[in-house]
């Protein structure tokens, strides 16, 4: 299976403040990865060295076989969408379709044109007077419309009304689909990727924390109910990942390769957000760290 | 990526062809009328009747005062001021605005290098900063022509427009394109140091007006070492004599004619050789001005003057020019590294 991105031991640090640690990914192609953590995590700082507007401190990356940007072909290859969508207030819907058509060689102006037209853009309309949802769809017709083999998004709908991101989502998914483009996108809500990612990256604290296919995710792991329990009298090859207790209940978080024989316990499947949460406390609980996660739904 | 260059330098570029119409119609409607009275005046074969020197100084004093003072005035202050407004305008913000608005991201993401992008912007607008200054320098050149010819013939008299000097010098010529590049790339420079408009706009106005203010009381009067001169002080051309009540001291200055040259230093001294200081003439203390003149006549007094020649104009043009476009091509290298090495975002 081919590789969309890989990076080994990619870290970068501002000044002294270390915003990526240590990543080593490696994600198949043909996949929609989504990249969850909380603000702060380093996500921008990962998706900034995978299309080359960083450099790295230490470590490799590649994207498509080539550390980022090697060359105005390796750049046509990646679409990319910025956090908070940014566009040219002073330029029209037009003027941004010609830019495209400018600056890429593999530009679609058909597929532009009409992606402008489903999601109702007035192409006379200056970018600077667009609602933050009409803007999100027109830089991402920018980035779908040079035609990127690998598209990678930055917490596209943070800005996004719930109905705004849901149509920002769907439009998302079906140019994908229809185009067999590899996606990376990122945020800092799980709720928004569940529906759409089959590839599964968490990052906390700088560091990758948990990196997988999402159904493989979702089978390695079971979420365990019962009477309180002591936590070390529980089997060695169960890795806790996360465990809250009341007075007269336990309920465990576990990775395990087996399926869960003690009758004691209830087991349930776990959600995306499930696991995203318990690796994300997980980071959280180290002594000495503090962070407070967000979770919406 | 030329494009999305002009695009986006569009409304600036609008706006200073604009300016630089509207100069043009000022100076050619006013440089006609100019030229015309030049014409009449007399000083055209004025070597044949042997009387130059008075018909350029009458020329000269109808210009004192006058519309076309004015004219030259606004022209001159605009020449001036357009190299540095283009570094505040045209340069800081050039980068610094697309990082605040984040476009940068989506500028870098698309299929151009970066080092691609700037060249595009800085090869453009660079260009355009230069023809601006360029065509400024040109129109008020030829507006105040006749000026310069009348003050090459006036002698000593009314004081004419001598290019040379330090306030019409960078007015003149090809040095105004040599600033204008230098403005242009000392913006970009703050931009890319500063990356923040507003503060990267004050850095690049400050540190342009304080190195333009350095370069001519440091640098320029010393860029090919200046001649000395030294003649007998002609008491018709003194032009100031001042004593102290007791009379133990006496300074007399006296004008210069060089046509064209620059003057910088016109030092008065005595038969040895000394800077005189006194003591005053007993006629300069007690008679009237005749008597005064006379006595500091046999003094037999000096002119020690320091200046460069008219014929070196061209050659000072040609240095401050090289150098401040030098200048200039480092500092856009120096961005363009930063830029290639990415340290903006």
């Amino acid at each position: 299976m081919s590789v969309v991105l890989e990076s080994r031991a990619l870290s970068k640090r501002y000044g002294r403040r270390q915003a990526l640690t240590d990543c080593t990914l490696s994600i198949p192609a043909g996949r929609v990865a989504g990249l969850v953590g909380p603000n702060g995590a380093g996500k921008t700082t990962l998706l900034h060295l995978a299309v080359g507007l960083l450099a790295p401190t230490s470590g490799t990356i590649e994207v498509l076989g080539a550390p980022p940007p090697a060359s105005p072909e390796q750049l046509a290859r990646v679409g990319f969408v910025a956090q908070d969508t940014p566009t040219y207030a002073g330029l029209t819907v037009a003027d941004h379709l010609k830019l495209g058509a400018r600056m890429n060689p593999g530009w679609d102006a058909g597929l532009a044109q009409r992606r402008i037209a489903s999601v109702a853009l007035d192409p006379s309309q200056r970018a600077g007077k667009l609602s933050g949802g009409q803007r999100a769809q027109l830089a991402l017709t920018l980035a779908i419309a040079k035609r990127p083999e690998y598209l990678i998004l930055d917490e596209p709908v943070a800005s996004l009304d719930p109905l705004a991101r849901r149509e920002f989502l769907q439009g998302l998914m079906e140019a994908t689909a229809e185009h067999g483009v590899s996606v990376l996108i990122s945020s800092h809500l799980v709720a928004d990727l569940e529906r759409v990612c089959d590839y599964l990256i968490v990052l906390t604290e700088s560091r990758v924390q948990l990196t997988g296919d999402v159904d493989d995710l979702l089978a390695s792991h079971r979420l365990l109910t019962g009477p309180r329990c002591d936590m070390a009298a529980l089997p060695a090859e169960w890795h806790v990942i996360s465990a809250s207790h009341t007075d007269r209940q336990s309920t465990l978080l576990i990775s395990t390769a087996d399926p869960v024989g003690d009758t004691t316990w209830t087991v349930d499947q776990v959600s995306m957000e499930d696991l995203v949460l318990a690796y994300m406390s997980k980071a959280a609980s180290t002594p000495g760290r503090n962070r407070t996660l967000e979770v919406q739904r | 990526m030329m494009w999305l260059t002009w695009r986006q330098f569009r409304t600036q570029a609008i706006i200073a062809a604009g300016g630089l119409a509207l100069m043009a119609i000022i100076l050619a409607v006013s440089g006609v009328h100019l030229a015309n009275q030049f014409n009449a005046s007399g000083i055209i074969g004025c070597q044949a009747h042997g009387h130059c020197e008075q018909v350029a100084s009458n020329f000269l004093r109808t210009l004192r005062g006058s519309g076309y003072q004015v004219v030259f005035l606004i022209a001159a202050g605009l020449t001036y001021a357009v190299p540095g407004l283009i570094g505040v305008f045209w340069g800081a913000p050039l980068i610094t605005r697309e990082i605040e608005a984040g476009t940068i991201r989506l500028a870098w993401t698309q299929s151009v290098t970066r080092t691609h992008w700037l060249a595009a912007k800085v090869g453009l607008i660079g260009i355009a900063a230069m023809a601006t200054a360029g065509l400024l320098s040109l129109m008020a050149g030829w507006f105040a022509n006749p000026v310069y010819a009348a003050t090459a013939k006036a002698g000593a008299g009314p004081s004419g427009l001598n290019r040379f000097e330090p306030a019409v010098f960078g007015v003149s010529g090809i040095v105004p394109i040599g600033y204008a590049a230098f403005g242009f790339a000392l913006g970009l420079t703050f931009g890319v140091l500063i990356r923040r408009t507003l503060p990267a706009m004050a850095a690049t106005l400050g540190v342009f007006a304080g190195i333009q203010v350095a370069w001519l009381q440091l640098i320029r009067p010393h860029l090919l070492t200046p001649l000395r001169s030294i003649v007998p002080l002609d008491i018709a051309n003194i032009n100031s004599l001042m004593t102290n009540p007791g009379g133990h001291e006496m300074v007399v200055t006296a004008s210069v004619h060089k046509p064209g040259a620059w003057i910088l230093t016109n030092q008065t001294i005595d038969a040895a050789g000394h800077p005189f200081t006194g003591p005053a003439t007993n006629a300069c203390l007690n008679g009237g001005i005749q008597a005064c003149n006379a006595s500091v006549g046999r003094l037999h007094l000096r002119q020690l003057i320091t200046f460069q020649p008219a014929s070196r104009f061209w050659t000072f043009q040609w240095y401050e020019t090289a150098i401040f476009v030098v200048v200039a091509v480092v500092l856009a290298w120096f961005c363009y590294s930063r830029v290639s090495r990415r340290r903006l975002t």
